[in-house]
């Protein structure tokens, strides 16, 4: 991103103004798409933070690593371009992508069978002006 | 045999993707590898379908891009929920039935149902699974039914028709 921004800086004092699109909107895409995982990983830790209780807070935590981890690494693909870091790149995200649930299996059936009962029902969150009952 | 050849194959694709260099002694290293793996594969009895199911590919390549679309709006759903102000959540826990007697597509199944944000595949017995949702409105049997036999179809039918 930044050798862009210098690229560019340095190529418009020496001719007229050339932009290279198509690595400029490999960057763009590529930003975009580790923001919005990030935003991903964000929501899933607060998830994490907020739900009651170790099932519902299962569910948050799975958010972080099947969107947001698959969002940064397709970010990265399109940094990294047509190479063989970004072949690498996409077997990671083929294995997080049968590893993730196989994982979350292993923990909530663990849970279940030590006889953790999930709770159940409608859940909201406390109020917060004092009277927490 | 066929399955011997086409997992060495794999392997040899995946080793080269993996080193990147093309030097005698680092090839000889990945030949021995590859040989030692079928080795252990012949070994354990488990050169078979279930282990190299190339059959199936192009079925699981459009599966996976459905699935992916399906993972994209469950987390569009939970993101709204956990970040909502106060946090309305319903878990529910529901018993799905399978849509296949195949061992490989049971295990894709839950495995897809654990992968889409949301709902967690917490036990598999015998004529069931037990699923926690985290939304009472994401357990619902009829989404689960689709993809169980898409799942079904990516994995039981092609082989089936073998």
């Amino acid at each position: 991103m930044i050798d862009l921004i210098l690229a560019s800086s340095t190529e418009v004092k020496s001719a007229a103004i050339h932009i290279d699109w198509l690595s400029l909107i490999t960057t763009v895409a590529s930003v975009v798409s580790i923001f919005a995982g990030l935003f991903f990983v964000l929501a899933g830790t607060l998830g994490v933070l907020r739900l009651p209780d170790f099932y519902t807070r299962l569910h948050a935590a799975g958010m972080t690593d099947t969107l947001g981890a698959e969002l940064i690494l397709l970010g990265l693909i399109l940094q990294s371009g047509f190479s063989q870091m970004s072949l690498k790149l996409l077997i990671v995200g083929f294995f997080l992508f049968i590893t993730s649930p196989t994982a979350t299996h292993a923990v909530a059936h663990a849970a279940y069978k030590a006889g953790l009962k999930p709770k159940l029902g409608k859940y909201k969150a406390p109020e917060i002006d004092g009277d927490v009952k | 045999m066929r399955f011997g050849v086409i997992l060495a194959l794999i392997l040899a694709a995946t080793w080269l993707s993996l080193s990147g260099y093309f030097i005698p002694m680092i090839l000889s290293l990945g030949v021995i590898s590859v040989l030692f793996v079928l080795w252990m594969c012949k070994r354990m009895n488990i050169l078979d379908r279930e282990t190299v199911p190339y059959l199936s590919l192009p079925q699981s390549i459009v599966y996976f891009s459905w699935l992916f679309s399906e993972i994209v709006k469950a987390n569009v759903q939970v993101v709204k929920a956990v970040l909502s102000p106060d946090l309305e959540v319903s878990p529910t826990l529901t018993k799905i039935p399978y849509a296949s007697d195949e061992d490989v597509a049971r295990t894709m199944f839950a495995n897809s149902i654990t992968l889409t944000p949301g709902t967690v595949a917490v036990d598999m017995e015998d004529n069931h699974i037990l699923v926690h949702a985290l939304l009472k409105e994401m357990s619902k049997p009829a989404d689960f039914k689709e993809m169980g036999e898409q799942s079904a179809w990516a994995i039981g039918e092609a082989v089936k028709a073998r």
